[in-house]
């Protein structure tokens, strides 16, 4: 047992402290790596044009967030609290930005707000490139994240409190700011940070559709693309990894608390027919899910118009991506391929190592500094970890940069980047299950591995279906954390969207962003009807 | 029923192994022909075209491109100077290559046929460091429909985009990053003096809609009428224009900076003779008919045919270029460039 | 079937002294950075013994079962079964069963295949095994509910699986860890005849952890009381209830009145103004003691102050619990001492007593024990 937490411990090492902890270091470095103290980040604080980026980065996440709250919040409260008619459609359709790269929305941005967007009018005038168009970019991203969080807040609304406030004459206003509210404060809370998190450490928003506006995340690519002068991008990604380090660290200590608010047992609320509120929020729905889908909408119609805006007939041949910038449909096989083996190989790493961490006996510290490095890379932007890798797997003295710029590189990197939401699915998973099934294994003098095999992974298998839907999605859509450390061969479809977009193949671009929305609504639908026959045909003991 | 579970579970973790085998196998066994790594600059969209091309006679020599904008390309390279990447460079701005050779970075060959290369496009040494392989050239890609739809005047000099007229219309590409921005700025720069250039540049920038990352990108934007002027290339100007952009093409009449394609060996490669090989091929009338079909001026300039949709006379709108002049300057003007315009934080409406 | 059982073990028995232990711990003690958990604590079991650990939660009884099975190494201290030292072995290479208060069965197992989990990668025939997973759930009773998935089944019949799957192996030591406090009281007591029945039958040696006396009372052969992690008395039921070696057991098992006094001499303690012959167990006159008498104990008497051990009493509450009454009297021997007797309901009828009557109770010299006041325990 000891020896598995050896191997996957010293892949968490390998793969996640190192790199970081030598990026770190080269933030202290001069060009010829001689150290230099803080002089990267004197330089850094008096070059405003690097500097400025700071107080841009706040300035769009923070507008972006109390944007994205409120209205992610309202649709929750839509969602659970009225009975207003197509509810589950409306809660699908708000988890479609899940399912594309956060460059799509800048493309249909666009297309819609851009000089030529169907809807310019609506911005009076002012120009879509910059932060108007990031923060309109990042709320689209960031909502369905929002939203998952209200609602899973929303759901452990206590209904003898509503029953209370109702007996007690309580309007509806007052009840909104006296119980859903509260209840939900946690939630909220949790979301804020999680909205402002991705919106700080996003790089396809503002790489798109940020015009001039610098952003931390874009000058970090800047410095490292653009420049190759590593020692800054270090510095950047040091200065964006505050941000995001103390987000977490309020999110996890609020969401501690949630989980102590949840155990009182409680009534579920279910609401009561109220035709007038019903409809208010049926309407609200309708014009959010009309927005979201108008934007994967617009990228669809703008990938098959052959020239946009002067000539509207439908064509493929944005779809001919072999005679475009980028990889060709290559990266987009490229991009399955990781996306597979990140969710096989993801799984089953995730998996076995929560495991360990929970069931394990003994070796405490171990497990400990284990479960660290596994929370460890939520707070790392995927732009960091990717440079952390250049600086770690680039190294001429290290023996694994035999790895650097292949597939495999891609996969350790992408695994890691969504290490933590795998592995805190699977602890839950494992938490629910008896503590004393190890014990009872030993004392039936069975080894652990045939309890984890026969036993653990069957009761779990829903659970791993679950992780490896989400490393397969997220596999699909990130750029951020493999933009620095694709090679030629291992190009993907989203650094294709990204590359396309760059030489101004917008149409192509919209077209390879929305093969990845496919790819990803497919991979949903399989994943749903893998998760229906496996429940019949091995979960037949949850039924009584 | 549980016996089914553990098959099922079975065959599931079997599937998963073999399934990362197979993807991990992929990835490392490669086929046994030579691989050459060859950084370029070239556009994109023709990448596959010339690495098919070099591989109707080169069958066993595989490239594998890396590919960016010249400005990354070069930093790149200078980068990886102690542990270099590339085998070869073809494709590469010749005031970048001009960089790298005091860098000791490029390897001198004489490929075969070298001397029917007009003289300004090879290195003056001998052997050559560099040679050659067709110029591109500044051009303004102008909107009509646009212009019409805002009573734009068609601009015929690099001094009318300065006109309060132009205002938030104009599109260039970030000279740090594309070897087109950098074209342009140091052609103003010896066109019009280096005071009256950064003079010029500051005016302009008031015009500015966007700064692009890539050459190609004012152009296609200027086609779609984003911003009705884009400055960019005649090579993308002219797709553009075959693609059905309503567009006009325009040279300058100061004349139009230009930069030259160019291909060089790395110095320490490990496959020398497949570098050589490519590089002779990169200067046989093959591949001279190659360049031809995106770019009107190739280094065997009697070669050029007249692409379409640009002017036969190419040769005279390109302005004087001192490559060694860019070259020695490359490193000041653009970090005078971004003290100047790379922090406007927001973009003129 | 009980019968192929008892000869499996008695086979092991074979060349063994009956004066050795079956089970021997000896000075086993167990800390958890500052807080032990287990103090020293010695133990003999013998062969085929049903010994309970009793104790409220946090006394170190779960502590010191989890230790004998190797769950938790003990920091010092020695364990010994069937003669070998099995101190530092990790719980694979013990002989033991477990049942646990959650059960704990597979959940994606039928009740047949959790039953059969310890048997199979053994050698056994596949013939042999089933044949054996059917005896076992012959022998609990559950031949038709094999085929069934733990969630199927009801709380009794989990725990009765769970017990099958911990017997399957024919484990020299069974572990009970508070196998009936989940489920309902009716089932509780049941399954309890029930183990214990199987137990005698089997004769298995038994060890439960429990905190439920009345559980200990009726099943235990011997019961070991802890409390903060130390031993405070070892003996058959009957010992403990009718001889408490300590306050804390007289409190903890079964109810006590508990009244401060004062040795007088051999023989006599006072207690307030009132004098009480008992067995002062060597005390030095001048203790301070404590009187401890079982409510049922104290007796109801026609005779007036001369019988010795009687008090007059004024019954201040009387609480009908059905088969008794439970009465509280307040003594004028002494402001302030306050008893409780449990007064049989038909004598309650007969003499009618209500609340405020006046008695004459006797406190049997032979049923109090006295214990040396320390301020810790009262």
């Amino acid at each position: 047992m000891r020896l598995f937490i050896g191997v996957i411990g010293l892949y968490l090492v390998a793969a996640l402290a190192l790199p970081l902890g030598l990026m770190l270091a080269k933030s202290l470095q001069g060009s010829r790596d001689e150290f230099v103290g803080l002089a990267n980040y004197v330089r850094y604080f008096s070059t405003p044009a690097l500097s400025q980026s700071i107080g841009n980065s706040l300035g769009v996440s923070i507008l972006s967030t109390v944007i994205t709250v409120p209205l992610a919040f309202l649709y929750a409260d839509a969602l659970t609290r009225s009975r207003m008619p197509f509810r589950g459609f409306f809660k699908t359709v708000a988890l479609v930005p899940i399912l594309v790269p956060s460059l799509l929305p800048g493309l249909a941005l666009v297309y819609l707000f851009g000089n030529q967007g169907l809807l310019k009018a609506a911005l009076f005038g002012h120009s879509i490139y910059g932060p108007i168009g990031i923060v309109m970019a990042e709320v689209f991203t960031t909502f369905p994240h929002a939203l998952l969080i209200v609602l899973a807040a929303l759901a452990l609304a206590d209904a003898r409190l509503y029953e209370a406030a109702v007996a007690l004459r309580a309007s509806r206003p007052k009840i909104f700011w006296t119980v859903t509210l509260p209840g939900a404060r946690y939630g909220l809370i949790s979301a804020t940070f999680v909205v402002f998190t991705t919106v700080v450490t996003d790089f396809g928003a503002p790489k798109v559709i940020g015009g001039q506006y610098n952003v931390l995340a874009t000058d970090v690519y800047k410095q490292v693309i653009g420049q190759q002068n590593f020692q800054m991008g270090a510095v950047v990604s040091v200065i964006l990894l505050v941000p995001a380090v103390f987000a977490f660290m309020v999110d996890r200590a609020v969401r501690r608390r949630q989980v102590a608010l949840l155990s009182a047992r409680a009534v579920p609320y279910e609401p009561k027919p109220q035709p007038l509120f019903d409809l208010l929020m049926l309407a609200y729905c309708v014009v959010i899910g009309c927005a979201l889908l108008s934007i994967v909408a617009i990228s669809q119609f703008a990938a098959v118009v052959k020239f946009f805006p002067y000539n509207l007939a439908l064509t493929w041949a944005h779809y001919d991506f072999d005679q475009k910038g980028g990889g060709g449909w290559a990266s987009y096989y490229n991009s399955i391929r990781l996306a597979l083996l990140t969710s096989v190989v993801g799984t089953v790493v995730v998996f076995v190592g929560a495991y360990l961490v929970e069931k394990a006996r003994g070796f405490a510290l171990g497990r400990g500094i284990f479960h660290f490095l596994a929370m460890l890379p939520m707070a790392v932007p995927g732009l960091v970890l990717g440079l952390a890798y250049i600086f770690f797997f680039n190294a001429p003295a290290n023996p694994l940069n035999v790895l650097y710029r292949t597939m495999t590189i891609l996969v350790v990197n992408t695994i890691m980047h969504f290490y933590t939401v795998g592995h805190l699915t699977a602890l839950t998973a494992l938490r629910q299950m008896d503590p004393e099934f190890e014990t009872v294994s030993a004392s039936l003098k069975q080894p652990f591995y045939r309890t984890f095999w026969r036993v653990t992974v069957p009761v779990c298998l829903p659970s791993t279906l679950d992780i490896a839907i989400y490393m397969f999605v997220n596999a699909m859509t990130t750029v951020s954390g493999v933009v620095f450390i694709y090679g030629p061969k291992t190009e993907l479809a989203s650094i294709s969207v990204l590359n396309m977009d760059d030489t101004g193949e917008i149409a192509s671009a919209a077209a390879m962003a929305m093969m990845i929305f496919y790819t990803n609504v497919g991979a949903r639908m399989l994943h749903l009807i893998l998760a229906r026959a496996l429940e019949r045909r091995t979960q037949a003991w949850r039924r009584r | 029923m549980a016996e089914k579970t553990v098959r099922l579970g079975s065959l599931l973790a079997c599937a998963a192994i073999v399934a990362a085998a197979i993807g991990f196998a992929a990835t490392t066994v490669r086929a046994a022909k030579a691989t050459l790594t060859v950084y370029t600059a070239v556009e994109a969209d023709d990448l596959k075209k010339y690495a098919a091309r070099f591989n109707e006679d080169y069958p066993d020599i595989e490239i594998k491109w890396v590919r960016d904008s010249t400005g990354v390309i070069t930093a790149k390279l200078l980068a990886e100077k102690a542990n270099p990447q590339a085998d070869v460079i073809w494709g590469l701005a010749a005031t970048s290559l001009l960089v790298l050779k005091p860098e000791g970075m490029l390897m001198p060959y004489a490929p075969k046929g070298v001397e029917r290369l007009d003289a300004q496009f090879r290195d003056k040494d001998n052997p050559p460091t560099w040679v050659g392989m067709d110029a591109w050239v500044a051009a303004l890609c102008f909107n009509t429909v646009e212009a019409q739809k805002k009573n734009l005047p068609k601009p015929a000099s690099w001094k009318d985009l300065t006109k309060p007229v132009y205002k938030g219309a104009v599109v260039m590409p970030n000279p740090a990053s594309s070897g087109t921005g950098f074209l342009d700025v140091s052609s103003w720069l010896q066109l019009f003096g280096e005071t009256e250039g950064w003079k010029y540049m500051d005016a302009l920038h008031q015009n500015i809609g966007v700064y692009t990352h890539s050459g190609s990108k004012p152009c296609t934007m200027a086609g779609a009428g984003e911003y009705p002027l884009g400055v960019s290339f005649e090579f993308r100007a002219a797709r553009q224009k075959k693609q059905g952009a309503p567009i006009d093409i325009v040279f300058p009449s100061e004349g139009s900076g230009w930069d030259m394609e160019a291909t060089a060996i790395v110095k320490g490669t490990k496959n020398l003779e497949a570098a050589k090989t490519l590089v002779n091929w990169s200067v046989t009338d093959k591949a001279m008919k190659l360049y031809n079909e995106g770019y009107a001026v190739v280094a065997i300039s009697k070669m050029s045919q007249p692409v379409e949709h640009l002017p036969a006379n190419m040769l005279e709108h390109m302005a004087k270029n001192d490559f060694q002049w860019a070259a020695t300057n490359r490193a000041k003007i653009l970090a005078e460039w971004e003290k100047r315009y790379g922090a406007k934080s927001e973009p003129k409406k | 079937m009980g019968k192929a059982l008892r000869r499996e073990v008695g086979a092991e028995e074979v060349g063994r002294t009956v004066t050795t232990p079956y089970l021997r711990i000896s000075r086993l003690t167990k800390t958890f950075g500052a807080f032990t958990a287990l103090d020293d604590i010695s133990l003999e079991i013998v062969e085929g013994e049903f010994v309970c650990f009793l104790g409220p939660s946090g006394c170190g009884k779960t502590t010191l079962l989890r230790a004998i099975a190797g769950l938790d190494i003990q920091t010092t201290g020695r364990i010994e079964q069937n003669g070998r030292d099995i101190s530092a072995l990790p719980p694979t290479k013990r002989d033991f069963g477990i049942v646990f208060q959650s059960y704990a069965l597979f959940p994606n197992l039928t009740a047949a295949r959790n039953v059969a989990y310890g048997l199979e990668n053994t050698r056994m025939p596949r013939g042999e095994l089933v044949k054996r997973v059917h005896e076992l759930l012959d022998l609990m009773g559950l031949a038709q509910h094999g085929n069934k998935y733990p969630a199927q089944l009801s709380g009794g019949q989990q725990q009765r699986v769970a017990l099958a799957r911990a017997l399957a192996t024919s484990p020299g030591l069974l572990l009970l860890d508070e196998p009936l406090s989940a489920l309902d009281a009716k089932v509780r007591v049941h399954l309890r005849h029930e183990i214990r029945a199987l137990q005698r039958r089997l004769g298995v040696t038994t060890i439960m952890v429990t905190h439920d006396q009345e559980e200990a009372l009726t099943m235990a052969d011997r019961i070991v009381v802890m409390n903060a992690g130390a031993i405070e008395q070892v003996g058959t039921p009957l010992e403990i209830y009718r001889e408490p070696a300590s306050p804390f057991v007289a409190d903890f098992i079964g109810v006590m009145n508990f009244v401060a006094g004062t040795v007088v001499r051999d023989g006599a303690v006072r207690l307030g103004r009132s004098e009480l012959a008992c067995d002062v167990e060597g005390l030095a006159a001048g203790t301070e003691v404590t009187l401890a008498i079982r409510p049922e104990d104290i007796v109801v008497h026609d005779g007036g102050r001369s019988e010795s051990n009687a008090l007059t009493v004024r019954v201040d509450a009387l609480v009908f619990l059905g088969s008794f009454f439970r009465a509280d009297l307040a003594g004028d021997a002494a402001a302030g001492v306050l008893l409780r007797a449990d007064l049989p309901a038909d004598m309650v009828r007969r003499r009618r007593i209500t609340e405020k009557s006046t008695l004459s109770v006797l406190l049997p010299p032979e049923r109090i024990r006295i214990y040396p006041r320390s301020p810790v325990n009262r």
